[in-house]
């Protein structure tokens, strides 16, 4: 196997392993923030044994994150040096970047927060558990910075053979940054909100610590809510828009858009072939995608067959890929919505179904965050930076072959142990529930 | 001074702040390999779990201030090291989640896996810190257009592997008296004891290292001895070497951590001003070498990058100093610890 094919498998096993604990992190640390408030604030001892059950998933959680996160602040030098040499003088600054605004002030206020319950005052116990959460969605920042100039780069001439920065707010602030930025952590807020709804519906059919349960399965009910109908509109929404402005082929790709036409379709359903590339069983709305995109029925949208064929992305991993994201985030409205509604109704924690079922859609919003990534990355191809450098073009020229293959082995096992390490120590902690009130 | 030869101390900066925190780190848990029972290896565990974390941002920060300041550096090294480098990150993976992994079975065998993952994950990144600067001041074959022409076993050079074994000792030292600081009775007499016969270990490897590197790298003595900073460092180094073990005897084993954070900041930056304003050595034609000005990025990046250490750092510093300080005095194992 060719070392450019191998180099792009290791970089995807690694960030989409990596890519299962941040999401998790971000949302749950938002939600501790909630739980640490209540317990300080209303002196109520059943939020702070909430908080201290989820901590300890959280430090779980945390712990497998950074492991798997260090490969990825040296992969870039170790398996696309050429990569980085181009693109060095702009995409390594918002990685130091979250080095001294984000990993700091998360690993630091992590330990404060874990281990200093009784060594802080209240104030500053519920304030490192805020600056853990507030790390934790900068360092988001800065990666999705990082990734959306590949996206859409700005603020750069290319000179000396290499892409150099003319204005650090516009390759900061390019035109898909803060779009991309609020998708992205509005879909880790869900993550958490499903991580705590599931445990917390697990408990309650357990019938452990019920009151606890309750409380907890409310709090991350209504969060996922919000955050689910968020997602939809105005971030999901505002995302397509721009990339249909931005990204035209990718645009045409994850829409199954195959064709240049007025009045795009909206397709709701479809199988894809690729060979040549058309969908099949397709149930659409004609037009709906046009005006969805530019706000006109009888826009333009140009699709695949108008772009040279080197620049086209894959078309059917692109399009299933954004699809199932997109069935996903609908079930979570769905689902949060009608578990709200039996709150306000006061039998949700009847709904012996709807809580297995809250359970076991916990690993469902990492699949819809996978699916999503997978889409913007796979969409950018054959790109590594968009217009400007090719992947082919881009990975390290003194690493070979059989070196990428031990190291994707290597890592493979390391990712498989840790994997099932994790899933087991969470359920086993999961299983064995809060700690007893004064105990 | 210029912005690029500000980057090449900043990083310098970023490299000995990591080596004194994480340095500690390490050497706790090469010293927990021989704690003597399960409740000696808590022990040794929860003296840095609250910071172990933080301390090892400091690598991230490096690594990150290398690919903005430097990117021909980041991209050489880290392509042209990969196999080292792929070996320390499972190494760094295995500590990283052994606290958290350990301490939630009680059973003994599980727990002893992750002993074995924190104390190896201590000592194989400490001995390839040592291994990686070895090969940078010994020189690196890099070619005219800054590739790595090497190989894995080229990188294991026994002048290298001296660095190596000097930075194992050096970081168990330095952790002995961290471990000292936090503990008492037994374990501190033993921690005491440790770190007075790596003293002796230390001073006979840094003078044969350095003796080697006299004769092997004469290029790093050239240009630095005329610098008077040189000496400085040097006093420094040979004040803080001659004092260590005078204060760890006395007992102040807060004065003696200071002591050997600023011997490791003495002996580090000593090293770093014999390689400027080289970042890489090369070893084919020192005419090919990486260099502040031939590998950095643009004078506009380094002027942000600048502004944006000037405004994070101080703060970074000050909330670590917070945290540290927090968490002082003797390990007490309570219901929370690892």
């Amino acid at each position: 196997m060719d070392a450019l094919l191998l180099a792009r498998l290791q970089f995807a096993m690694t960030i989409g392993f990596h890519f299962l604990f941040p999401p998790i992190s971000i949302g749950l640390g938002w939600l501790l923030v909630m739980m640490e408030w209540y317990g300080w604030k209303k002196n109520d001892e059943l939020y702070v044994r909430m908080g201290k059950f989820f901590a300890k998933l959280f430090a779980l959680t945390f712990a497998v994150g950074v492991a798997t996160g260090i490969v990825m602040e040296f992969q870039f030098g170790t398996n696309w040096a050429t990569y980085s040499k181009f693109v060095g003088d702009i995409f390594g600054a918002p990685l130091a970047a979250e080095g001294v605004f984000a990993f700091f002030l998360e690993s630091g206020f992590l330990g404060l927060y874990l281990f200093g319950r009784n060594k802080v005052s209240k104030p500053i116990h519920w304030f490192s558990s805020l600056m853990v959460a507030v790390g934790a969605t900068i360092s988001a920042f800065w990666i999705i910075v990082a990734n959306s100039w590949q996206q859409t780069p700005a603020g750069y001439v290319i000179r000396n053979g290499r892409a150099e920065l003319t204005s650090f707010y516009d390759a900061v602030f390019n035109p898909s940054t803060l779009i991309r930025y609020f998708h992205t952590v509005d879909a880790a807020l869900i993550t958490g909100a499903f991580f705590v709804a599931g445990i917390a519906a697990y408990l309650i059919l357990k019938g452990k610590e019920i009151e606890l349960a309750q409380k907890a399965m409310k709090l991350a009910v209504i969060f996922g809510l919000i955050t689910s109908l968020l997602e939809l509109m105005p971030f999901g929404h505002e995302h397509a828009k721009q990339v249909a402005r931005t990204q035209p082929e990718k645009f045409a790709a994850i829409e199954g858009l195959y064709t240049s036409q007025p009045q795009a379709p909206m397709v709701l359903f479809a199988v894809p072939f690729t060979k040549p590339p058309e969908l099949k069983a397709v149930v659409e709305i004609q037009g709906v995608l046009s005006w969805m995109a530019f706000g006109d029925v009888n826009a333009h949208i140009k699709g695949i067959n108008e772009f040279p064929r080197e620049n086209i992305p894959p078309l059917w991993l692109t399009f299933v890929s954004f699809h199932n994201m997109v069935v996903l985030g609908m079930f979570f409205i769905a689902i949060t919505l009608y578990a709200t509604y039996l709150l306000w109704k006061k039998n949700l924690f009847e709904k012996k179904w709807l809580l297995k079922l809250f359970t076991w859609s916990i690993p469902l919003p990492l699949a819809a965050c996978q699916l999503g990534w997978m889409a913007a990355e796979v969409g950018r191809q054959p790109w590594i930076v968009y217009g400007l450098l090719r992947t082919a073009d881009a990975s390290s020229i003194t690493v070979s072959a059989p070196e990428i293959l031990f190291s994707i082995i290597l890592f493979g096992c390391v990712y498989l142990l840790l994997g099932a390490l994790y899933i087991y120590l969470l359920v086993r902690e999961v299983k064995h529930g809060p700690e007893p009130a004064n105990g | 001074m210029d912005l690029n030869s500000i980057w090449f101390w900043l990083v310098g900066v970023l490299i000995i702040g990591y080596a004194i925190l994480d340095g500690f780190d390490f050497g706790v848990g090469i010293l927990s390999l021989f704690a003597k029972n399960e409740e000696e290896r808590r022990i040794h565990m929860n003296a840095i779990g609250p910071v172990w974390d933080g301390n090892e941002v400091w690598l991230l920060t490096g690594g990150g201030a290398l690919f903005a300041a430097f990117p021909v550096v980041y991209a050489t090294v880290f392509s042209g090291f990969y196999l080292a480098l792929m070996l320390l990150l499972v190494t760094l993976i295995a500590r990283a989640v052994s606290f958290e992994f350990r301490s939630k079975v009680e059973s003994s065998s599980w727990r002893r896996i992750w002993d074995w993952a924190f104390g190896l994950g201590s000592l194989l990144p400490a001995l390839l810190f040592g291994v990686a600067i070895g090969n940078i001041l010994h020189g690196v074959p890099v070619d005219t257009g800054g590739n790595y022409l090497g190989s894995f076993l080229g990188l294991l050079n026994p002048f290298s592997i001296g660095v190596g074994l000097l930075s194992v000792v050096l970081f168990t030292m330095h952790g002995a008296i961290y471990l000292a600081s936090k503990t008492d009775g037994a374990l501190q007499s033993r921690a005491v004891d440790w770190a007075s016969k790596l003293w002796i270990l230390f001073v006979l490897l840094y003078v044969v290292m350095t003796l080697w590197s006299w004769l092997g790298s004469p290029f790093l003595f050239a240009g630095s001895m005329k610098n008077p900073f040189f000496f400085i460092f040097l006093i420094l180094l040979v004040g803080t070497i001659v004092y260590l073990p005078i204060v760890i005897k006395s007992g102040k084993f807060g004065r003696a951590f200071f002591t050997s954070s600023l011997l490791i900041t003495s002996m580090l930056g000593q090293m770093a001003l014999s390689l400027f304003p080289r970042l890489v050595p090369s070893s084919i034609d020192l005419a090919y070498s990486l260099t502040i000005y031939n590998a950095s990025s643009s004078s506009l990046t380094l002027q942000t990058m600048l502004i944006i250490a000037l405004v994070g750092v101080p703060i970074v510093i000050a909330y670590s100093a917070f945290i540290h300080y927090v968490f002082r005095g003797k390990v007490e194992i309570t219901k929370e610890s690892y």
